[in-house]
């Protein structure tokens, strides 16, 4: 569904990704696991176009949407929640959501589709006309993740959704996402720090460090892998 | 709902610029002009909110585009439409006030695709160029009267036009923040990141408002140029682009009633303080400061606007 061919991102000086290629299934949640500042959400910028591409290609669905502009690769299916939850602070939780589906017009399937980021997230039901800058922490990244979920995308890009978020509130997070993934049939790409459980959840995993793959396979090798467990999963 | 709520708001703008206008050469001439002063500050500094309040971009050319809108209809009232039968002077005053607007909103594009295709407060720099750059221009074009201005305007403006462009601007700003489009206004200034990564094409929108307030302020030169009758280059310089942006920061950004208010304010203010004579611009100043002081957010601003969010960009 989506393929990543030899991605190399500079921010200047900065070679940020160093040859990535990476290959995501239809139906998978494919999962990418590294340090700070290894490349991951530039990788997932460069998918949904918010940063310029130096050299690789892009294809979804077999199509090549390489330096396509951000709002153009959203017409195509797949939706970004970008790292930092960057939820709109002046409109509603609910003219937050209904942001998301900005290029549709179907209202029916809109309001269905609210309807049913309301029960994937009903804390955000309670705080409909609250404004996305009141929220806390937690509940701006349901908003974000349910804001990506309203362009009714066939693929969803997820930044770090446990960032700065309490144990309890991640463990949420994350089985809704694996409910997302089983009961729509999405196909998701997460970016993680918390690799314990993007390993969990993901069928397939890849490690990066400073812009390049080291590792990819299955996630349960992975989380078997000795580097991963010292590195990653702060094991001895 | 909405919709029905807006037609009547425009219908009854409509009929009571009209009655205005059967009643003002009543008027002390002196009151007249202040009203007239009063409409078109309206038009200017509500369509400059459209785009520093609204849009969050940082403009300093309204006198430009306002200048650009008052020498187009200038020389459509006095040129081509003067030996056209006086019958017909209404209807070619509306279009020559439409081509003022359009004129305007073209170089509006002209200077805003390419600088809010960038990120950053390049807008503001490259419109205050672009005021000084037509100020300049002006002065040098013989057939607009250069440096000595352009004389023999007709006298057209009345509380009509004038009242009935305010009732426009504001029902179009309106209509426009109610809308989706509009909350792409406030996507975009709130996150522009996040609004590109949700399908909102960012230059889009920004050069939207922007061509907007251009056409609105071209509107307004072109009243402006109707009303004085004599128009010069000095009349649009960078000061009186300030002076609209000063109406929009009292008011508050993103307030259509509270930039009304002040753009009200901010034209009787000084006739008042006319009294003070040489003292008038010390007062003048220092209300500012003090408004500025005590409600950093303007005086109308609106509630939803975060306190954590600069006023000002630059
Ligand atoms: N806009 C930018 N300008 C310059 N350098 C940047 C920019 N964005 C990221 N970088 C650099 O690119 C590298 C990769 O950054 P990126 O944000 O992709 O890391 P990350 O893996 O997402 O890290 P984290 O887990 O901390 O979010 C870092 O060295 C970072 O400093
Ligand atoms: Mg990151």
């Amino acid at each position: 569904m989506l393929e990543i061919v030899d991605l190399e991102v500079k921010y200047g000086a900065i070679a940020a990704l160093q040859g990535i290629s990476l290959s995501v299934k239809p139906g998978q949640i494919v999962t990418m696991i590294g340090a700070n500042g290894a490349g991951k959400s530039t990788l997932l910028r460069a998918v949904s176009g918010l940063v310029g591409i130096t050299s690789g290609k892009i294809l979804f669905d077999n199509a090549n949407i390489t330096n396509l502009p951000a709002h153009r690769i959203v017409g195509r299916g797949i939706s970004h929640a970008p790292e930092g939850r960057m939820i709109f602070a002046n409109l509603t939780v609910k003219e937050n959501l209904e942001m998301g589906a900005y290029l549709r017009d179907d209202k029916d399937g809109i309001a269905s589709d609210l309807e049913r980021v309301f029960s994937l997230f009903p804390r955000l039901k309670e705080r409909i006309h609250q404004s996305g800058g009141t929220l806390s922490g937690g509940e701006q990244q349901m908003l974000a993740v349910g804001r990506a979920l309203m362009a009714r995308p066939r693929m969803l890009l997820l930044d770090e959704p446990s960032l700065g978020i309490g144990p309890i509130l991640v463990k949420a997070i994350f089985s809704t996402i694996v409910e997302i993934n089983r009961e729509l049939g999405m196909t998701i790409l997460i970016v993680e720090q918390n690799a314990h459980q993007a390993l969990k959840i993901a069928h397939y995993g890849y490690v990066v460090e400073t812009g390049k793959i080291i590792l990819q396979g299955p996630c349960v090798e992975i989380a078997r892998n000795e580097l991963v467990r010292k590195a990653y999963l702060s094991e001895s | 709902m909405k919709i029905h709520k807006s037609v009547i708001f425009l219908a009854s703008a409509i009929v009571l610029s009209f009655l205005a206008t059967l009643v003002e050469h009543r008027l002390n001439p002196y009151y007249f002009q202040i009203i007239i002063y009063i409409g078109i500050n309206i038009v200017l500094a509500s369509s400059l909110n459209l785009i520093n309040g609204f849009a969050g971009q940082f403009s300093l050319g309204h006198a430009g585009f306002m200048a650009v809108g008052a020498y187009t209809s200038a020389v459509l009232t006095t040129g081509l439409f003067s030996s056209v039968n006086p019958l017909l002077n209404i209807p070619l005053f509306a279009l020559a006030l439409l081509c003022g607007g359009i004129v305007a909103a073209a170089f509006g594009l002209l200077v805003g695709i390419p600088s809010l295709r960038l990120k950053g407060d390049y807008l503001a720099i490259t419109t205050l160029g672009f005021g000084e750059i037509i100020r300049v221009v002006v002065q040098n074009l013989d057939f607009l009267g250069g440096a000595r201005g352009f004389t023999g305007i007709p006298k057209l403006s009345n509380f009509f036009w004038v009242f009935l462009t305010a009732a426009a601007v504001i029902f179009t700003i309106s209509n426009l923040i109610n809308s989706t489009y509009g909350k792409a206004f406030t996507a975009v200034r709130d996150d522009e990141i996040a609004a590109e990564s949700i399908g909102i094409s960012s230059t889009r929108v920004k050069v939207t408002a922007f061509v907007t307030g251009a056409f609105f302020a071209g509107v307004a030169g072109a009243l402006y140029a109707h009303f004085v009758t004599y128009i010069n280059p000095a009349q649009f310089s960078f000061l009186k682009s300030f002076e609209i942006v000063v109406m929009v920061i009292i008011g508050g950004m993103g307030s259509i009633l509270g930039v009304i208010f002040s753009a009200v304010l901010l034209t009787i203010l000084p006739e008042v303080l006319r009294t003070m004579a040489q003292y008038r611009m010390v007062i003048y100043s220092l209300l500012l400061i003090i408004i500025m002081i005590t409600r950093p957010q303007g005086l109308f601003a609106r509630r939803r606007f975060g306190k954590h969010k600069a006023i000002l960009k630059i």
